[in-house]
């Protein structure tokens, strides 16, 4: 049994715990500086997660996997954790949300996600989604004072667990049929699509498609970004998307992938729907919370293009587009939160005029919406090249041609919000005062959006390296 | 690495950072760095341009790294004979506009940023020999032109930068199929290098497919007759350094994506297209010209003929030939410098009287007589007066079209006649004649603000005496698309 393996995982377990003890023993005088004690805590899992790269390696009875695909998620989830604990600084104590309890609990939802990038059996994997899933219905629901905090932490729950079943029935009935739990056993016992197994196809789909936001299982994605904290919201956005696809990835990648030819046709179905109803909802909306909640959509119907050719050049591009998205997302959230700190709103109209009161947290959400939209100078430019001309070489040009269109279609929703700080103006001029944390949050954003687009062959590597892991 | 281009492209983007970064409300230091940074980058243009070697010819200065390998881009600039002058002419205007935006007032280091990586954007596409890096310099433009139109414009700006932005979007979509067409049918493995798919010959259907999907994002840029509507909204709009940058640079890139693209990439399929490109240059040259007859308002004059004059580009390219190539090459130097004057002299006297009303503008002359000299010099460079710069451009243009296109290059030399006709008459009106009483109050131009219309006016007056110093590089970089379509 090599324990080793799972060091980055007992790290966060450690770091969670050590957070309860410290709020339990210091409660007030460390609340200020917990943000920054979570996030340089976290340094030391990601350490353990380079160390760990390299060859594929088991443990635990087959139950645990680390391999090119593992390591990049994890490396992923930390970057989304540091940069949300961050961002949440001043947001959660002007709030008067619970601290404690709050990074410990975005620290336990790491876990999970750990978990779920390097489960290798199917009741591993399910754990660690669940571990993940409960304390992101715990985030949601922690702003208490405020309605709609609490709606979207419920709302989150009862869906979430309506999801969760109904994964855990497909999954059920994989191992009816193959008898086991273990992914490459699974593989090596499957051969042909037999109704049941199209059935638990069916199911485990919808259940991850709840986890990525794919329509038609979307429907809690507007009410809970609008009403969960502002940095959960970007926490879900990120690393809650890119659990459900590493565990996609990894259930449908090796566990399913004899039937490659038979789910691929699934997800290019959700893969259309999803990117073009999120564009087009996105079109009208008046709150940036929303606006954002659906645009989250549409780009996980880019990310659904990938599973729908289901090669390893594709998977390449999903993950290249994943880590692009997550820096994108991110820094977009930090000017979100620092704008809502500062006007105390998340509607579009008082973004009017705010590239005169802020200019740097402006220019950054610019900068993150461009790349959202794919346009260089930013790195979202070759995710989204990367990806069309995966998915293309696949063969898939109808897909291609309808990312194309919703592409089109986002440019108008996104500059919205560019036009409304840029051009528009607004009665009160004053200048906003800066953050620290978030301002440090946007430039980090910024610098690896820009550094990714000049030297894209940083991450190329390891995207490879990832999508090599799954197929070989 | 030769380094030169990278340095010129880098320069403006360290400036646009820097000045954004500067103090605030310290305009003039925003102005100084400004000022600098496209001083460097102008000395840089012409270092570029005095160390290429001109008896070598082809393809020099070349910068060359992989980029993304798995799609076959690499970041690779170079400049040869048709890119070198508008590279100089972009460095130069850019220097000129920023000089002459020292009054801009509101939000100052904004506006220079926004100049600054419109420079850079540009070089970027004059510079690129690699397709994707030219759509993606061209994409880059499109954000600080939007801006520059959008806030610092006239009344209707939002709505002019917004059919800016969709127009221009449009057209580099469809542009941007055309290039992937190329390059998913042209030599494997697939590569977005120029050199590559100029050497490789298409399927004919591809060609064409390829050469109108181009030719659509190029029309909308230059603008031709029908894709012309947002030009006159832009300039009429736009502050006056930025219709001078639009005018004299950003309409060159569809020239030049033409010569570039279509000419060097497709030549069979241009010559299967010569009399769609024949007609519509026809159409911009004659309705651009007699739209500017019955202008009232000075920078929409000014506006249409940019149309009309564009028209002579695509003559040239439609002729086919040598001496017609040569003609529409030069034919957007000078006229970016003839218009980049005008649209500056416009700015002058606007700032001035506050109106660009020409029935009310009366008798200038006497108040302004530097102003009203640099007028008549730039307007009679507008139509074709030997002597200044103008004239060589057009007349090589209708000299290499009349062999190849009798009736288009006798239609469109009437375009001269109505030419003349517009700017002779505006210039009567404007500056001569009895002098309104309003306007006795006028002074003339200031040392900052003369800077720009007199080295303007030198240029054009050097090249219109000695053409060599332009004609010569252009030759060099027309030859090898010459020797590639052969004789006609």
């Amino acid at each position: 049994m090599n324990f080793g393996l799972i060091s980055p995982e007992l790290a966060l377990l450690v770091i969670a715990l050590g957070l309860i003890v410290l709020d339990l023993i210091f409660s007030d005088k460390i609340q200020k500086a917990l943000p920054y004690l979570t996030a340089a805590a976290l340094l030391a899992p990601a350490a353990l997660v380079l160390m760990l790269a390299g060859p594929s390696q088991t443990s635990f009875y087959d139950t645990f996997v680390v391999d090119g695909l593992a390591t990049i998620f994890k490396l992923i989830f930390l970057l989304a954790a540091a940069m949300v604990c961050l961002a949440s600084a001043s947001y959660v104590k002007s709030r008067g949300i619970s601290a404690g309890e709050y990074y410990t609990l975005i620290v336990s939802a790491t876990l999970g996600m750990f978990v779920m990038a390097s489960g290798n059996e199917l009741i591993t994997l399910y754990i660690g989604l669940e571990l993940t899933s409960i304390s992101l219905y715990l985030l949601a629901g922690l702003h208490k004072t405020d309605n709609l905090s609490t709606e979207a932490g419920m709302k989150y729950l009862v869906l979430g667990a309506v999801s969760s079943a109904t994964l855990l029935y497909g999954l059920a009935l994989v191992y009816g049929t193959t008898g086991t739990t273990f992914l490459p056993e699974i593989a090596a016992r499957l051969s042909t699509v037999t109704p049941v197994l199209a059935l638990a196809i069916v199911l485990i789909a919808a259940g991850f498609g709840f986890k990525v936001a794919a329509v038609p299982f979307h429907m809690w994605v507007p009410d809970v970004y609008q009403g969960a904290p502002t940095p959960v919201t970007a926490f879900i956005s990120v690393a809650s998307k890119a659990a459900g696809f590493v565990i996609v990835l990894r259930v449908f990648g090796v566990g399913l992938a004899p039937l490659s030819d038979f789910w691929p046709a699934l997800f290019a179905a959700l893969a259309a729907a999803t990117m073009t109803l999120g564009n087009l909802a996105a079109l009208n909306q008046t709150n940036i919370k929303r606006l954002m909640g659906y645009s989250s959509i549409g780009q996980a119907g880019y990310l659904l293009m990938a599973l729908a050719a289901a090669d390893g050049r594709t998977t390449s591009a999903l993950v290249f587009f994943l880590v692009v998205y997550a820096f994108t997302n991110l820094g977009a959230f930090a000017c979100i939160i620092y704008f809502s700190n500062q006007t105390g709103s998340d509607e579009i109209s008082s973004y009017n005029g705010l590239a005169r009161r802020a200019m740097g947290p402006a220019i950054a959400l610019a900068f993150c919406l461009i790349s959202l939209v794919g346009m260089p100078p930013a790195a979202g430019f070759w995710g989204k090249v990367n990806l069309f001309y995966a998915v293309f070489q696949s063969g898939l040009l109808w897909l291609v041609l309808i990312g194309l269109v919703n592409t089109a279609i986002s440019v108008y929703y996104y500059l919205k919000i560019v036009h409304a700080m840029f051009l528009r103006t607004s009665a009160d001029e004053s200048p906003l005062r800066g953050e620290f944390a978030l301002g440090l949050t946007m430039v980090a954003a910024v610098a690896g959006l820009v550094v990714l687009f000049i030297a894209p062959a940083l991450l190329t590597g390891a995207s490879d390296a990832a999508a090599g892991a799954i197929w070989r | 690495m030769n380094w030169t281009l990278t340095i010129l492209i880098a320069l403006p983007i360290a400036g646009a950072i820097v000045v954004a970064l500067g103090p605030p409300d310290n305009k003039p230091a925003a102005r100084i760095l400004a000022t600098l940074f496209s001083a460097a980058a102008l000395a840089v243009a012409l270092f570029a341009y005095f160390s290429y070697n001109q008896q070598a010819g082809g393809l020099q200065l070349v910068d060359r790294a992989a980029w993304f390998p798995a799609i076959g881009v690499s970041y690779h600039l170079a400049v040869d004979g048709l890119s070198l002058p508008l590279v100089v002419l972009t460095a130069l205007l850019t220097f000129l506009a920023v000089i002459a935006s020292w009054n801009i007032e509101l939000r100052v280091k904004e506006y220079f940023a926004y100049l600054l990586i419109l420079e850079a954007g540009v070089i970027g596409v004059f510079s690129a020999s690699d397709l994707l890096l030219f759509f993606l310099f061209w994409e880059v433009e499109l954000i600080p032109m939007y801006l520059l139109i959008g806030i610092w414009g006239g009344p209707r700006r939002e709505y002019a930068a917004i059919k800016f932005v969709i127009y221009t979007l449009l057209g580099s979509a469809i542009m941007l199929f055309g290039i992937l067409l190329l390059y998913f049918n042209g030599p494997t493995p697939h590569t977005f290098d120029l050199t590559a798919l100029a050497q490789y010959r298409f399927a004919p259907a591809t060609a064409s497919a390829a050469f109108l999907l181009l030719l659509f994002g190029f029309a909308i840029k230059l603008p031709s007759f029908p894709f012309h509507t947002w030009l006159p909204d832009a300039h009429v709009e736009a502050p006056t350094a930025v219709s001078v940058i639009l005018a004299g640079v950003l309409l060159k890139m569809g020239g030049y994506g033409l010569l570039r693209l279509n000419v060097g990439l497709l030549p069979e399929a241009t010559r299967q297209f010569a009399l769609l490109l024949a007609i519509l240059a026809v159409v911009s040259v004659l309705y651009g010209a007699v739209v500017s007859m019955v202008q009232p308002d000075l920078k929409s004059m000014v506006a249409y003929s940019s149309i009309s004059h564009m028209g002579y580009v695509m003559l040239g390219v439609a002729a086919l030939n040598a001496i017609s190539l040569n003609g529409a090459a030069i034919q957007m130097f000078t006229h970016g410098t003839i218009t980049g004057l005008l649209f500056l002299l416009v700015g002058v006297v606007y700032d001035r009287t506050h109106t660009r009303d020409i029935p009310a503008l009366k008798g200038l002359a006497p108040r302004m007589p530097l102003v009203a000299t640099i007028f008549v010099i730039a307007g009679l460079a507008s139509l074709g007066l030997p002597g200044l710069s103008g004239f060589i451009a057009e007349f090589t243009v209708l000299v290499g079209s009349f062999s190849t296109l009798r009736w288009a290059t006798i239609l469109s030399a009437f375009g001269i006649v109505i030419t003349a006709g517009y700017i002779l008459w505006m210039l009567q009106r404007v500056f001569f004649g009895p002098a309104d009483e309003r306007w006795r109050h006028l002074t003339d131009v200031s040392t900052r603000e003369a800077i720009p219309l007199v080295a303007l006016a030198a240029i054009i007056v050097l090249i219109g005496v000695y053409p060599a110093i332009l004609t010569d590089l252009v030759e060099t970089g027309v030859a090898p698309l010459a020797a590639r379509i052969g004789p006609p």
